[in-house]
């Protein structure tokens, strides 16, 4: 299993906390919201993180677990649509 | 608008009977197409004969993503354990330049509605909702006329028709969820996966209304008749929706892999000279002139451009439009709806319509710098894909017209920056000013 970092982007409200806890993994777009990549957490840096979860004020950072033959980007099997469409 | 199809050999299949029916009731559609066939339902932890057969027949979901129908319906049965399912059908069709879901409600409901009873056999539904969009009120009355035609039918599993609000979003997915649920028609994050949890918290099988119309008749035909149209990846026969310069715009019926020019022959042929086409919709792919010629509309052809079918939406565009001034049109439109939820795409796309108004209009020099480092910002952050979907459409744009966006940057609006507007958008009435340029024209 490795560990990753994640935003829910609804309910993320642009407050910043992660970005100002986590910098080595979190970094701001120019309205204020986190960009994280999907790569695995270094383990030294997964203590770190969580605090950087606990202190959302919206819930919105999540440290996910996935299995470690999954891909970063594409952690599941996913009927997609299309933006909108259909 | 018409409907019509090529004089192909095989078709019409969905559309059969519909050119001496007009819309056709149950009698019609019991003449034309017959009965749909007794399908025993699946016992516990059994295989439906059914979701074999839509597997063996290869069909893809019809409302943009393309995924295999058959892999969805082994989705749900998969997650239902002793619970009942959903199906949902998805005739929302928030796409302005798709019109191909509500003239297949409106000329054929019960191929839709069949479809949509023998799926959900299948994976043992407890309900059936027939989602449409509440801004077309006609397509409403058809299908609950036909709902309430196919008591006679004594089918078991109860049928009924939800009006969902209009929008482009609104038609997504994980948003038709959300409205069923009483909340509000916005797409939600995901996971849960749909076919886990859907309407109610219920696995759903939510497909596109096209979609369904294919699964009644490869239940009746099987899936060797259905590989008779299409390709080996793309099987059978798709409706699109065909607007721009032709005689005959309107919804069309083809096999994939019908080359565009075959196409746009059925339809009475071009008006005038051709630009470009627009594939996919408001989250498509622009194709040159230069490059349409030999285009055939099958995945196989369009990958190599960056395109895909995706719901069936072909837009021409004519030399005499300006690309540059239709691009910041739409580009406005998308940005506007986006649902509000996600920070990236609330800003994002208010940023890239914004800069791309100005490029347009001459007051920001070359603006393609710009629009790049915007889309890689922004792309991937959203909790549905309409920012992805509203990049592609503006990505390919400057590619596709970058001599025409190069040429606004330098010295402003063209002359045919005011003809009335191809590509079609609600709201916007065909022959007032753009909306998005006349702020800069004061």
């Amino acid at each position: 299993m490795s560990r990753h970092l994640r935003v829910d982007p609804i309910a993320c409200e642009a407050h910043g906390m992660c970005a100002e806890l986590l910098p080595e993994l979190v970094e701001l777009d120019e309205w204020g919201y986190p960009i994280v990549d999907g790569r695995a957490l270094a383990p030294e840096l997964v203590e770190h993180a969580q605090r950087a979860v606990r202190a959302c004020p919206t819930f919105a950072l999540l440290v996910e677990q996935r299995a470690a033959h999954a891909h970063p980007s594409r952690p599941r099997p996913q009927p997609k649509n299309s933006s909108a469409v259909s | 608008m018409s409907v019509a199809t090529p004089t192909l050999a095989g078709l019409p299949r969905l559309l059969a009977g519909v050119a001496e029916h007009g819309s056709l009731d149950l009698v019609a559609h019991l003449d034309v197409h017959g009965p749909a066939p007794e399908l025993p339902a699946p016992g516990r932890g059994r295989h439906s004969a059914l979701i074999d057969e839509v597997e063996a027949a290869g069909l893809r979901g019809r409302g943009g993503a393309g995924y295999p129908t058959a892999l969805k319906m082994h989705a749900v049965t998969a997650a239902r354990g002793r619970r009942r399912t959903m199906v949902v059908v998805n005739a929302a069709e928030g796409e302005p330049a798709s019109l191909k879901d509500r003239t297949l409600l409106e000329s054929t409901p019960h191929l839709v509605l069949d479809g949509a009873a023998l799926a959900a056999r299948a994976v043992a539904a407890g309900e059936i909702v027939v989602c449409v969009g509440e801004d077309t009120p006609e397509v409403l009355a058809t299908v609950s006329a036909a709902a309430a035609e196919r008591n006679r039918l004594r089918e078991r599993i109860p049928m009924r028709i939800a009006a969902v609000p209009g929008g482009y979003v609104a038609g997504q997915e994980s948003a038709i969820v959300n409205h069923l649920d009483g909340r509000a028609a916005k797409p939600r994050h995901t996971p849960p996966m749909i076919f886990e949890r859907g309407v109610g918290g219920r696995p759903t099988l939510l497909s596109n209304a096209e979609t369904f119309a294919h699964v009644a008749q490869i239940a009746r035909h099987g899936a060797g008749w259905f590989r008779g149209l299409g390709t080996a990846e793309h099987p059978g026969s798709t409706l699109v929706t065909l607007g721009g310069p032709v005689v005959a715009p309107g919804v069309y019926e083809i096999g994939h892999g019908t080359s565009l020019r075959s196409l746009v022959d059925a339809a009475g042929g071009l008006t005038e000279s051709l630009r470009a086409v627009l594939i996919g919709g408001y989250s498509g792919t622009w194709i040159g002139a230069s490059q349409a010629g030999d285009l055939t509309l099958d995945d196989g052809c369009l990958a190599p451009h960056g395109a895909s079918t995706g719901a069936g939406v072909v837009a021409l565009l004519g030399e005499s439009a300006c690309p540059v001034a239709e691009t910041v049109r739409v580009a406005s439109w998308l940005a506007d709806e986006s649902a509000g939820q996600c920070g990236p795409c609330i800003f994002g796309l208010d940023a890239v319509a914004g800069r791309l108004d100005e490029w347009a209009a001459g007051l920001a020099g070359d603006g393609r710098e710009e629009q790049l480092r915007l889309a890689s910002v922004i792309r991937g952050r959203g909790a549905c894909r309409h920012p992805d979907g509203a990049l592609r459409f503006v990505a390919s744009a400057i590619r596709v017209f970058a001599a025409e966006f190069a040429d606004h940057g330098s010295r402003g609006p063209c002359g045919a920056c005011t003809a009335a507007p191809s590509l079609p958008l609600p709201g916007y009435e065909r022959g007032s000013p753009t909306p998005a340029l006349a702020g800069a024209w004061r």
